[in-house]
């Protein structure tokens, strides 16, 4: 599409899928915000850990974004900041900084945490600030008080782990090594707990099986339970590490059963879960035809109508895609930067039977520009879809949102219904915060 | 300790200050930082994001450039865009990590003015410093490379207003507002830097007779201005009647070629026990808005920078520990309602939000006091 900028038409286009590099379709550059802020970071990740106390020690532009996070979420009594300076660049002081900022916090609170995550930041990476002997000082101080150490250092994006996946495991750390249960297992890495009906939930329910979570937890004596979980099930791809850090200090087995549309990927997971738990497997041809049947009724619904799906509803944006298309839908086109390694037998796929597939950038420059008029025959599923687009027809939810399994294919199908015959304020829907966690805003 | 916040926010970096002084102006923004950090100043700082297309970008630097020192490849990335969006001029302000690898902005914008004729400007910030820092870098930035020189003064009651961001002045009325107040009294408004203006305005700054600054990050284009062109500045926000009165006349003076400013003494002796916390020029017109219209007499705490105009009896309190030192034995705070944290029941509070402060929380709470302070003198 062509959009006037300062005078001049620029071209806003997106690539087909069948001409997209794997698992990077876009060259990095300059990069756009969008004003969809539905997905969680890391210090609403870390108030899911019961009780503890939050304390980024940053600059004050990498502080900013945080504290009125912790505001804006209503938890800004579990949170405290301490401010790198100039002068601690200069004087090399920053063990100093972050043991007395963090002592001088503790000291003031009303009450002492039983843990408190101290978030350091990239400054610490390049000034080569010796953390190991800052947590050794602190829990000497402290002995009372878990310590663990957190990162927001998103320049750390091309070594090692990705910053999501180092947050996405730094909240069981805190985890203390006791007895293993058998036949028990904690669900690992997500923002939010497991639907009481997805599939995986469901299953181990019914077998009477002791579920842990951490979105779940209200105490820290509750969190410290979940280290008795034989079985650590982790669906969101990011996650995976933080299960196998686990696995290796804990002692528990790691189940990675990924979220997927796919019902041959479904019944695999399932099937993997059987293997070593005791529960009865579903009638699965019963389930897929559910689905089937609510396909159906989503297809009778939104007829034709295009569909744009982004990568911060689910974590298998292609996933999906190919189970709209497959099933007759009119998928126009894809919202994500990069795909994960899981995506790729469905980016082949649809390379090969859908080529025309549109897949477009959300950090890209040019998107400053992609929103341009209000489209009402579209229906998107996530929110930067929806920004994009400005469509306020659109399924408004993020990360899995506790779904799996076949009761994800149903329950979408049922918000897609709702995202056809009802419109949404997209700027008041989107640019909360955290989708599901309390706001103020 | 001085650099800990229980509870306390943090106010909008220098950074951000950049960002928001530009914003409208139909340039190219460049916050040379890793990917995501863009995020803090579009969701909190920037109420015009959602409706305005403004070209502000994040470099998205990753710990390899920043390690090998690699300017080249945002010197590419910026040239790159700016052939496809044309940007009246481009500006990258520097964060945190550029501030340690010894980024030099300014060389990188040359080189990047000389590749694509655009002008170019860059801001050695650190994000350690508060937006009046940066928003006065380039609020200046702005008078020295685009204020024409060859201009005549009008000598018609012709003023600019300096120091208009979103972070001091919301989007809820109050540039409008000046302006109004202004023009009702026979002042023309040319620049209103740099919310609602045009760009010949800003070229033309030189030709008005009279600058009022409304925020300390006017104060350094303002001494540029008068430097230059010869034109007197007077430090004010016109809150309440009594007040925009005695600014009228100074401005009305200033035309006339006489030395005259707001004088924000107490006029008579006090032991205030009374508390403003914020900005400093909206503060302390504030305080003798609300001296001269109730005989109140309140001191002023200012955390985002150190301030000449405040009084002796004024602070600079950039840490929440100096805060609560000065609050001991307050009876009235008047603040942004994120203060309310620190403070004891008995204080009587008023709520004063300030958006570089609390960002978007209390956004629709916002007063609109130019020319009028009943929301206050009613709570009082």
């Amino acid at each position: 599409m062509l959009r006037k900028v300062n005078g001049h038409e620029v071209n806003i286009e997106p690539i087909k899928i069948k001409d997209c590099d794997f698992p990077s379709p876009f060259a990095a550059g300059l990069e756009f915000s969008s004003p969809a802020r539905g997905t969680w970071n890391i210090a609403h990740q870390g108030m899911l850990v019961p009780e503890a106390h939050e304390i980024f020690v940053c600059a004050a532009s990498c502080l900013r974004g945080v504290v009125l996070t912790a505001y804006e979420m209503k938890a800004e009594r579990r949170f405290s900041t301490v401010a790198v300076e100039e002068q601690n660049l200069i004087e090399g002081n920053m063990e100093d900084l972050i043991i007395d900022g963090v002592s001088d916090i503790i000291d003031q609170l009303p009450e002492k945490p039983p843990c408190v995550l101290v978030y350091t930041s990239c400054v610490h990476h390049f000034c080569g600030c010796d953390l190991d002997m800052v947590y050794r000082e602190l829990r000497d101080r402290y002995p009372d008080i878990d310590f663990t150490d957190c990162y927001m250092n998103p320049i750390m994006r091309k070594s090692g782990r990705t910053p999501d996946q180092i947050m996405r495991s730094r909240f069981y750390s805190l985890l203390k090594p006791r007895d293993i249960v058998p036949g028990t297992v904690a669900f690992l890495g997500n923002d939010f707990a497991m639907d009481k009906n997805s599939t995986l939930y469901k299953l181990l329910n019914e077998a009477g099986i002791k579920i842990h979570e951490l979105a779940s937890c209200t105490t820290y004596d509750e969190y410290q339970e979940m280290a008795e979980a034989e079985y650590y099930i982790v669906d969101y791809p990011s996650a995976k590490v933080g299960g196998e850090d686990l696995e290796e200090r804990l002692g528990g087995k790691l189940l990675y059963l990924p979220f997927t549309f796919s019902y041959d990927e479904i019944r695999k997971n399932v099937e993997t879960l059987a293997e070593h738990l005791p529960i009865t497997l579903p009638d699965f041809a019963s389930e897929e035809q559910a689905c089937e049947k609510a396909l159906e009724e989503v297809k009778d619904v939104i007829g034709n109508t295009p569909i744009a799906i982004d990568y911060t509803a689910f974590s298998r944006p292609l996933s999906l895609a190919r189970l709209l298309l497959t099933h007759g839908f009119n998928v126009k086109s894809v919202y994500a930067d990069a795909f994960t390694g899981e995506e790729k037998e469905d980016f082949d796929y649809l390379c090969e039977n859908y080529p025309d597939l549109e897949i477009w950038p959300t950090l890209d420059a040019q998107m400053r520009f992609a929103s341009d008029r209000k489209q009402t025959d579209l229906l998107c599923i996530g929110q930067k879809a929806a920004h994009f687009n400005s469509a306020p027809h659109f399924v408004n939810l993020v990360e899995n949102a506790g779904f799996y399994g076949y009761q994800a294919i149903t329950d979408l199908c049922r918000l897609m219904i709702d995202a056809c015959q009802n419109e949404k304020d997209i700027r008041t829907s989107i640019q909360k915060k955290a989708w599901g966690c309390e706001s103020c805003i | 300790m001085k650099q800990t916040s229980r509870i306390l926010s943090t106010y909008s970096a220098d950074a951000f200050g950049v960002a928001s002084s530009l914003f409208e102006l139909g340039g190219m923004v460049i916050i040379h930082d890793a990917s995501g950090c863009n995020s803090t100043y579009t969701t909190h700082d920037e109420p015009r994001w959602f409706d305005m297309d403004s070209m502000l970008f994040v470099s998205a630097i990753s710990e390899l450039e920043a390690i090998m020192g690699d300017d080249q490849k945002l010197i590419s990335d910026i040239v790159k865009e700016a052939n496809r969006f044309h940007p009246r001029f481009i500006a990258i302000a520097a964060t945190p990590i550029p501030a340690m690898t010894g980024f030099d902005a300014e060389s990188v914008a040359m080189q990047i003015e000389n590749e694509t004729g655009i002008p170019s400007f860059g801001f050695n910030t650190t994000g350690m410093k508060t937006y009046v820092s940066g928003a006065s870098q380039a609020f200046l930035k702005l008078a020295e490379r685009f204020a024409r020189k060859e201009v005549s003064k009008a000598n018609n009651h012709v003023m600019n207003i300096l120091g208009l961001t979103p972070l001091d002045f919301s989007t809820n009325g109050q540039c409008e507002s000046l302006c109004k107040l202004f023009t009702e009294h026979g002042w023309t408004v040319n620049a209103t830097l740099a919310m609602n203006t045009n760009w010949e305005a800003i070229e033309n700054m030189g030709t008005a007779d009279v600058n009022l600054v409304v925020s300390a990050t006017g104060r350094e284009a303002a001494e540029y201005l008068k430097e230059t062109f010869g034109t007197p500045f007077v430090e004010c926000v016109p809150y309440g009647k009594a007040l925009t009165e005695k600014l009228l006349d100074v401005m009305e003076q200033l035309s006339q070629g006489k030395d005259a400013s707001i004088d924000f003494a107490f006029e008579n002796d006090t032991n205030a026990h009374d508390f403003i916390i914020g900005e400093e020029i909206a503060s302390l017109s504030l305080a003798k808005a609300l001296e001269l219209e109730h005989n109140r007499h309140f001191k002023v705490l200012c955390p985002t920078n150190e301030g000449s105009l405040l009084r002796p009896i004024d602070r600079y309190t950039p840490y929440e520990e100096d805060i609560v030192d000065a609050l001991e034995g307050a009876e009235t705070v008047i603040s942004d309602p994120i203060y309310r944290n620190i403070l004891t029941d008995q204080i009587r509070f008023i709520p004063l939000a300030h958006e570089a402060f609390s960002g978007r929380i209390y956004r629709k709470d916002i007063p609109n006091l130019i020319g009028d302070i009943s929301y206050i003198s009613e709570k009082l």
